[in-house]
């Protein structure tokens, strides 16, 4: 993986720190030609992945990507799904087999839900997968290595103790995409412990983690201790705290942490994408150098 | 160890479900739904021990606290049952559908000496939280006006109905979004008192309103409106928004930013324009799931159990005041 990765939220209205600004976001970014015009602007800057998740305008972003392969041929794009908001506004309304009903299509259905027949545990597996399918077909064609579980269906099902469905969802994305199964979480304890239990070997985790210990369920102390101790390959996300912590000190924290692999960042504006990767890089060099006084030292 | 069962597993309780699961202080002794596909789910992958009769649930697993998050139209004879047993419980907002069972609960709840709790979670987002405390220490002055407010992407077009479509059922934005602002303006303010004027007005839905907007007194005096909507799709999800204005200054506040101007300094505000966000006044948590009020919501349950927190926000008398304001904005409407 890159050092820095590319997000999505500023294209579609998130913004955790303000409501305001979500709203100027999704005025900027109203029409798709905007969102390719700062991924170029970030691939100028170097970063040529785009970790985004299954929203139905990034299905605009791909037939974009698609049709000029030779100017996108080393671009990669990491899915995060599922979209969430399209579920929960779903169930909201139609309750939870409701919502299945509608966005699940298939015989399958049919069969689970014939007035509570029995069925096999392996369907929730099958259901699983149909999911997966459904939302990696806009990506068809495209170079996806990783493809990532967002964290409000990673924490749902590490609460419901569904580990199985983690593990399933790991092995799906192996066999059928010949990608890295990566997991988003706000709960980098609880996961890791899973997926350790399961002898996942170096699994990919994405994560929340920032100086001002803004959605670190746990400590700080807690989460660089799991860094230091255990060995999965760590993407840091909402490193800026949504503004909070003034973006040196908050980068300057998150680039002195241990073993993080990749810095997950999103931002509306060309000045911004700059500043945020000439900190990264900034501070990637003075810990390698630091680093390399250190063994001199100590050799 | 506290020893919890949950009744209803929808949205909501899943939700709690996962919270609770999540905790290393509870132990969850059962799960009760009435359809099997989301039981079957979480027997064979959450290993919980599943029902689809909540008495049986409780005979069996003998939990000492519940959680209920089944449509309101069946909270009164659940909650009753329970309360009855002596366990404690935390139901989904809103309460009940009406004030008379609202009260017969509230003085159950009291005779049982039962620990009792509602789902308004706004209460426990950091950024309501210190537009309370802001308003308590007084430096916004003599308060004279509010305006609370809620929109969302609910109801979006005509569709057939289902239980949100029924009045009788505790459908409708009133009961089911507006229940949120008016509870705000309960706990922040002072309870709503009298309800000057009143709209319901039905956008895409054919039997309940979709939107309501209502003149209110409150019983210290201040008046104010409320506007809310759920059939706005410029809002990605549900967005509540608490404007407090006084004599010496004004609080703006929603779930992810709290803005405070004064005329003069006040506590940690300086003179002028003050913004908070979220990220730094929450409450941190051991689990989070989309959040982290709904996790601190149930850590209060269990404190109030385990006698370490007092069982005054969102008691069921907290509840029972929303339950009065939304019947009155309802008979002040017809």
């Amino acid at each position: 993986m890159e050092r820095i990765l590319f997000g999505d939220n500023q294209f579609f209205a998130v913004n955790h720190a303000s409501d305001e600004k979500s709203r100027e976001q999704s005025i900027k970014f109203k029409d798709n030609s905007a969102i390719m015009d700062t991924l170029n602007a970030a691939r100028t800057f170097g970063l040529n992945t785009f970790m985004c998740t299954t929203h139905d305008r990034v299905a605009r972003i791909c037939e974009v990507i698609r049709a000029n392969p030779d100017e996108y041929k080393d671009y990669k794009i990491y899915p995060c799904m599922p979209y969430a908001h399209k579920y929960v506004n779903a169930v909201t309304e139609l309750g939870i087999s409701g919502t299945i009903r509608q966005y699940v299509p298939g015989n399958l259905l049919g069969t689970m839900f014939k007035g509570g027949a029995a069925y096999l545990s392996k369907d929730f597996f099958s259901l699983m997968e149909l999911m997966i399918d459904a939302e990696m077909k806009m990506f068809k064609g495209i170079n996806t290595p990783v493809i990532f579980l967002q964290n409000v269906v990673t924490d749902l099902l590490i609460g419901l103790r569904a580990d199985d469905i983690l593990i399933g969802f790991y092995h799906y994305i192996k066999k059928k995409y010949k990608a890295e199964a990566g997991f988003i979480t706000t709960n980098l304890p609880k996961l890791a412990d899973i997926l350790e239990r399961a002898n996942i070997e170096n699994p990919i985790i994405c994560f929340s983690i920032n100086k001002a210990g803004f959605r670190v369920s746990g400590s700080n102390e807690q989460y660089e201790e799991i860094l230091s101790a255990k060995k999965f390959r760590a993407i840091a996300m909402q490193v800026l705290a949504g503004g909070v912590v003034p973006p040196k000190e908050a980068l300057e924290y998150v680039c002195g942490l241990p073993n993080i692999e990749s810095i997950l960042f999103g931002a509306s504006s060309k000045a911004h994408i700059q500043s945020t990767v000439e900190y990264i890089r900034y501070f990637d060099r003075h810990n390698h150098l630091n680093v390399l006084r250190f063994d001199a030292n100590a050799g | 160890m506290i020893k919890i069962g949950l009744i209803g597993a929808g949205k909501m309780g899943i939700s709690h479900l996962a919270i609770l699961g999540a905790n290393p202080e509870v132990e969850v002794t059962g799960v009760c739904d009435t359809s099997k596909m989301v039981t079957d789910f979480l027997s064979k992958h959450g290993k919980f021990n599943s029902f689809s009769d909540y008495v049986k649930m409780v005979d069996e697993t003998k939990p000492e606290a519940a959680v209920v998050a089944l449509p309101t139209k069946f909270h009164y004879a659940v909650i009753k049952h329970l309360l009855g047993r002596g366990i404690h419980v935390f139901a989904e907002k809103p309460f009940c559908l009406n004030v008379v069972q609202s009260e017969e609960l509230v003085a159950l709840a009291a005779r049982q000496k039962v620990v009792n709790q509602t789902g308004y979670h706004n209460k426990f987002i950091g950024t309501f939280r210190e537009m309370k405390k802001i308003v308590n220490s007084g430096v916004l002055g003599d308060i004279y006006h509010f305006v609370g407010e809620s929109y969302g992407p609910v109801i979006t077009k005509p569709k057939p109905g289902n239980w949100r479509s029924k009045p009788s059922e505790g459908g409708g934005c009133l009961m089911d979004y507006a229940s949120h602002v008016i509870d705000l303006i309960n706990d922040i303010i002072s309870p709503i008192a009298e309800v000057r004027g009143s709209v319901l007005n039905s956008i895409f839905s054919e039997n309940v309103e979709d939107a309501v907007y209502a003149l209110l007194k409150l019983s210290n005096g201040v008046d104010g409106m409320l506007s809310v909507n759920w059939s706005d799709e410029t809002y990605r999800k549900m967005s509540t928004t608490m404007t407090i204005i006084g004599t010496q200054g004004k609080a703006i506040a929603n779930a992810s930013e709290l803005k405070v101007y004064l005329k003069q300094k006040g506590g940690d505000y300086v003179a002028g324009w003050n913004s908070r966000n979220i990220t730094e006044l929450t409450g941190q948590v051991d689990f989070n799931l989309r959040g982290e009020e709904y996790t601190l919501q149930l850590d209060y349950f269990i404190k109030a159990i385990q006698g370490k927190a007092p069982n005054t926000i969102n008691s069921f008398n907290n509840a029972l005041h929303t339950n009065r304001a939304i019947e009155l904005i309802r008979s002040r409407a017809n």
